[in-house]
């Protein structure tokens, strides 16, 4: 197969990770039956702070470069796991709207991340290297799209495993599930139900603050205003959706919308050309594809319309096709859990 | 409530989250080096320094009233109408398109400021008629949809910027020439620099939207649908209708609140004229629980915060998000304290509290069980 393609490939699975590892945090949480909606504003104060704890390090010199890296990641994990627990905790004890606090919590990590940003505006610091491993990076097609990449990319293969592993092949994980699903029955075989809820929302937030981090140390490496990834927690929640809550079809959700957004820029800078001939029409325009995208992924998973079409499938294809298709959210997702 | 300790601890748990969000605030100034003392200056000069300043919170208070009162309408119909920035945007470009392209002259000016407000209106309603479509008949969650065609509205706005109607000379992405003078709303004085005729519109628009939903069937349907979906379609209220009603009043809202930006603040079309306004309306409304009467006040204090903090920058260097951290914090600590309160002393709340259940019901919208 083509290099050239295979390295665009490679770089497509490089930018998306961020968004898997953002989508997978989210998709725990959810799972638990909590909704962490501050996605797109932690994402930025993780990705700031971060980036701040590192330059600080390298500036003063105190640690090496990969314990500068390494400060930078746990800082940005505790960022997004603390807003997350402000979203438990204020849901699990205190009875407020997950909604609510989520959104007000997405605003206000935005505009902190922008106020104590403004000093660290566009200025180079630490980043993430490249890391291949051995022997599979020679592995054909294979190697160079996922093996010449860096540890946090193959950090986010063994966690979309790990997660299925946990979810679907462990009793914790059965216990995971219960809570999101039917917390009263869980609850009367012995689950701490809001213990655990505290648990994975914490788990998830510290998975969506690494993925900030996973920004500003290597995807858009530094810090500018507006965010460079403005929107992605946007579209992280919306990939759990589409993903149906299920590890492998989240990742697949990140992967194409970054497979997408590849697509859009390739033509912004270099044009598009179908056998030879230039397409010419105004490119700003495709901006818009990865939100069309959400609407239309949203629309075929949760919307009625997949359910009104499938009625003109043979009846053999229908229950397979809706397999497919359509994702239900975890039953009690959103929603309080009262001990008697 | 005549018993001194529950009214005590109802005025505690009013000052509070104030209390603590200033001190957070000031812990964050004394963090990058200033004296919040001097921040509160240039806070109080940059809003009411002078007449010209208070012109200034009025016109940030004008579109902030519009969307905020027509946010009450949608949470009243337990939707969360994200989209209402999106709405704003939409309403800007239908303003802008009237300005620019229908012929009515100086003489006819009044004419034409209302029928392009009209088409602002139009086109907010537009938009929120398609969050409301995805969301009621295709399913699609009102946030989810919301976020979308904000982001769509903001494509269209930068690309008919840098196309269709660039400035002859010196096309850019910045902004579409200043419209011809007929189309601007006009300044009440230049010592007073706001419009007069929106200020109307906004004591209008309140007045009836109050009216229509504490004395109407209406009214009545819109708390039926946001308390119990189910229990409303039950009870005979055409829900669907009902909810896409919603969302056409606060699009209409919102469009209006739209075209002030781009008729008066900047006479021109800029990409992201709507200025983060819709979701400061809904920061503004998640505040006071979805009650429409404090309304116009929280907004006009807002507004002030967001219009003294653009002299931080001059007067201090700092970044002026610093006005919007102020406003979240204290948004989120009056949710997390009135949930103290409820919680730990469920005695002492006021009977209008209960309000809050709407808001509470709501956590049920990210949920789709078509």
């Amino acid at each position: 197969m083509n290099e050239e393609f295979l390295n665009t490939l490679g770089s497509i699975v490089g930018t998306a990770t961020p968004l898997v590892i953002a989508s997978l945090g989210e998709t725990i949480t959810e799972r638990a039956g909590v909704v962490n909606l501050s996605l797109d504003g932690s994402l930025a104060l993780a990705a700031v702070l971060g980036f701040a704890a590192a330059w600080t390090a390298q500036e003063a010199g105190v640690l090496d470069v990969p314990l500068q890296i390494a400060l930078g990641i746990a800082v940005a994990m505790l960022v997004g796991a603390l807003i997350a627990l402000l979203v438990g905790f204020s849901s699990i004890k205190l009875r407020r709207d997950q909604v609510a606090v989520g959104f007000v919590l997405t605003l206000l990590a935005a505009e902190l991340a922008r106020f104590l940003g403004a000093d660290f505006t566009r200025i180079p610091g630490p980043q993430i290297t490249r890391f291949n491993i051995p022997l599979l990076e020679h592995a054909p097609i294979l190697g160079p799209v996922f093996f010449q990449q860096n540890l946090l990319v193959y950090f986010s293969y063994l966690l979309m495993f790990g997660i299925w592993f946990w979810l679907f092949r462990s009793s914790g994980g059965l216990t995971l599930r219960a809570i999101g699903e039917r917390p009263e029955a869980a609850y009367a075989r012995g689950a701490r139900v809001q213990r655990l809820r505290y648990w994975y929302t914490f788990l998830g937030g510290a998975l969506v603050g690494l993925a900030g981090a996973a920004y500003s140390l290597n995807v858009k490496p530094g810090w500018s205003s507006p965010p460079a990834m403005q929107g992605d927690g946007w579209i992280a929640l919306a990939i759990v959706i589409f993903g149906g809550w299920h590890p492998f079809r989240v990742v697949l959700g990140a992967y194409l919308f970054a497979a997408l957004r590849a697509v859009s820029s390739h033509i912004q800078t270099n044009g598009l050309f179908i056998f030879g001939q230039e397409i010419n029409f105004p490119f700003v325009l495709l901006n818009a594809l990865p939100w069309l995208l959400m609407i239309i992924t949203l629309l075929i998973v949760s919307g009625g319309l997949t359910e009104r079409l499938l009625q003109y499938m043979p009846r053999a294809v229908q229950r397979r096709l809706r397999a497919f298709l359509r994702s239900d959210p975890p039953k009690a997702l959103g929603t309080r859990f009262e001990m008697e | 409530m005549k018993n001194p300790r529950a009214i005590g601890i109802r005025i505690t748990f009013l000052l509070l989250p104030i209390a603590i969000s200033l001190a957070i605030g000031a812990a964050l100034v004394i963090a990058v080096g200033r004296d919040p003392l001097e921040v509160i200056d240039a806070l109080w000069k940059g809003a009411f320094k002078d007449t010209r300043k208070i012109g200034g919170v009025v016109n940030f208070w004008i579109p902030l009233t519009l969307v905020s009162i027509g946010l009450v309408v949608t949470f009243r119909a337990g939707l969360w109408n994200i989209g209402v920035e999106g709405q704003m945007m939409m309403g800007a470009l239908f303003a802008s398109w009237g300005a620019q392209y229908i012929p009515l002259g100086e003489s006819l000016a009044p004419l034409l400021h209302l029928l392009l407000i009209a088409l602002a209106a139009l086109g907010g309603m537009f938009w929120g008629a398609v969050v409301g479509a995805l969301k009621i008949r295709l399913g699609v969650n009102e946030i989810f949809g919301g976020v979308a065609l904000n982001a769509l509205v903001n494509v269209i706005s930068i690309y008919l910027i840098s196309g269709p109607w660039q400035p002859r000379i010196g096309g850019s992405a910045q902004g579409t020439e200043p419209f011809p003078t007929p189309a601007l709303l006009p300044e009440f004085s230049a010592r007073f620099p706001t419009n007069i005729f929106m200020i109307a519109l906004v004591i209008a628009a309140f007045l009836i939207v109050m009216v229509m939903l504490n004395a109407t069937r209406w009214g009545l349907n819109l708390k039926a649908v946001g308390r119990n979906m189910r229990s409303a379609l039950l009870l005979g209220v055409a829900t669907e209708r009902t909810s896409l009603s919603a969302f056409l009043v606060c699009g209409a809202l919102a469009g209006i609140a739209g075209s002030y930006r781009v008729l008066f603040t900047f006479d021109n079309l800029r990409p992201l004229a709507s200025g983060g306004i819709g979701f400061l309306g809904l920061l503004v409304v998640l505040l006071l629980s979805i009650r429409l009467l404090w309304v116009p006040l929280i907004a006009f204090a807002f507004a002030a915060i967001l219009t003294g903090s653009t002299r931080l920058q001059i007067a201090l260097q700092l970044d002026s998000s610093l006005a919007g951290v102020l406003q979240g914090m204290l948004v989120l600590f009056v949710i997390l304290f009135h949930g103290v309160q409820e919680v730990f002393f469920p005695g002492t709340l006021a009977d209008d509290d209960t309000v809050e259940d709407s808001a509470t019901s709501v956590s049920s919208v990210v949920k789709e069980n078509p």
